[in-house]
């Protein structure tokens, strides 16, 4: 029993611990990134944004999130229950499970795996499948249009992902994400890859449906796009996920191009055992400078119109990023500086 | 217990928390939150009629197009992840023969372009 105890029980007990350490801040930061939201679209329309609910407005998530539950949850008719109530979830957990394998600092990470960037693709992939769901099980024709064209806006821009992905793999040698931070100690890649750094953030803005790319949602056409049905927490949870999934690729960029955790300077304070005092500041800091032009690109550009978009991945970042990937391997042979 | 369980364990927990927790809030609302359905309240949202036919139509094939296009793509970068993380080790005959790959996909990419697949209009 008491065997039992040491070896099995007494590690998920602590594990489960962890993953509230990591879900309750995210929820909070997911709730805030809303709010941060409407004060920068607010800011740069020179309006003041929300500023009722609370001091300078900062109880105004939780007033939303409070009303959304309690409202009613309408199943239209003709939909398919099951489905439409696991679309939500299956998208706000996935937003959830990526970060599993996010360092926050060397050795902080719950899941230390070796295939860490792949799991984090993967997970980003399965995104597709929670608004293909709620598309087709609302039986709405917006719902339906709006879902076809998200699976085949995200499914273009993955593959430009992919290359930039593989470009970085072959500076840092591993799939494991604290390897790939600990080797940018030299060079952040953002500076010597800084093209695909490009490629892969207009390819994220893409990937969470986000403004100029937010054509599945497309207000002024499709209404809401694939969850036009939803409301209340349903509703919430696509809500959620979206904007969790913008803080995941935001920590993905950072570990990816801005080095994770790492000091953008290596001087005191910041050196020896000091730096872990500051890694998650420089990692949250980070973080919240690419979120930051997620908001600042939806306040500035124009949404595309869907040929553009389709040009725009399948004949510029693919050939693009496929280049560039052979580019980059073909230096790093004939120079010799393949990580081993 | 053994090292694969230890590193993949936390992930299975972390995956369970994160569905029952998306559970447990749409249940909530049904819960909380009084429900009151009636037969237009139920019904698809459209312009203010009801709906004519049935959502799920037929719709433009050129959306199977892209996702044929993306799996062999996909499989590409699926092919590329082991590579990039060996080059150091596999050295130049490893490289050339990724290069010679990638020139027959991009092959078929020009021929997919010249054809027209790429269109939207």
């Amino acid at each position: 029993m008491a065997d039992f105890w040491q070896g099995y029980a007494l590690p998920v007990v602590i594990t489960v611990a962890e993953i509230v350490a990591i879900i309750v801040p995210l929820l909070v930061a997911i709730a805030y990134l809303t709010y941060a939201e409407r004060k920068v679209l607010a800011w740069a329309q020179l309006r003041k944004g929300p500023n009722v609910v609370g001091p300078f407005g900062l109880l105004q998530p939780i007033a939303d999130g409070a009303k959304l539950l309690f409202k009613e949850t309408v199943i239209p008719s003709g939909a398919n229950r099951v489905v439409f109530l696991a679309a939500p979830i299956l998208t706000f957990s996935l937003s959830l499970m990526a970060w599993a394998v996010i360092p926050f600092d060397k050795g902080v990470v719950l899941a230390n795996i070796n295939v860490g960037i792949l799991y984090l693709f993967a997970i980003s992939s399965l995104g597709v499948y929670g608004i293909v769901m709620a598309g087709w099980s609302s039986n709405s024709k917006y719902a339906f249009l709006g879902a076809l064209r998200s699976a085949a806006q995200m499914v273009s821009y993955e593959v430009s992902m992919g290359f930039v992905i593989v470009t970085v793999l072959l500076c840092a040698g591993s799939l494991n994400l604290t390897a790939i931070v600990e080797a940018q100690r030299t060079i952040w890649y953002a500076i010597p890859l800084l093209p695909m750094f490009v490629v892969f953030f207009i390819s994220v803005l893409a990937e969470t449906n986000r403004s100029p790319f937010d054509l599945p949602e497309g207000e002024s056409e499709l209404v809401a796009g694939f969850f036009v049905e939803y409301s209340a927490m349903s509703f919430a949870l696509f809500y959620l996920g979206e904007y969790g999934s913008m803080i995941l690729m935001s920590a993905m960029t950072s570990i990816l191009f801005l080095g994770g955790w790492l000091a953008p300077f290596n001087l005191e304070p910041f050196t020896g055992l000091a730096a872990h005092l500051w890694a998650g500041f420089w990692f949250a800091l980070k973080v919240a400078l690419v979120l930051f032009c997620f908001l600042w690109v939806r306040a500035t550009v124009p949404r595309f119109r869907y040929d553009q978009l389709m040009r725009l991945g399948w004949k510029v970042f693919l050939p693009f990023s496929l280049f560039w990937l052979v580019l980059t391997a073909g230096v790093l042979v004939t120079t010799g500086w393949l990580p081993k | 217990m053994d090292s694969l369980l230890r590193e993949y364990l936390p992930i299975l927990i972390f995956i369970g928390v994160a569905v029952a927790l998306a559970t447990v809030i749409v249940l909530a609302s049904f819960l909380v939150a009084r429900q009151n359905p009636d037969s237009e309240k139920l019904s698809p949202y459209e312009c203010g009629f009801e709906p004519f036919a049935d959502a799920r139509s037929k719709f433009d094939v050129r959306f199977y197009l892209v996702s044929i296009l993306f799996i062999i793509f996909d499989l590409e970068v699926a092919f590329l992840f082991p590579w990039a993380v060996s080059l150091g080790s596999i050295g130049l005959f490893g490289f050339w023969s990724m290069i010679v790959f990638l020139a027959v996909l991009t092959v078929g990419f020009i021929y997919e372009w010249k054809k027209g697949a790429l269109e939207w209009e």
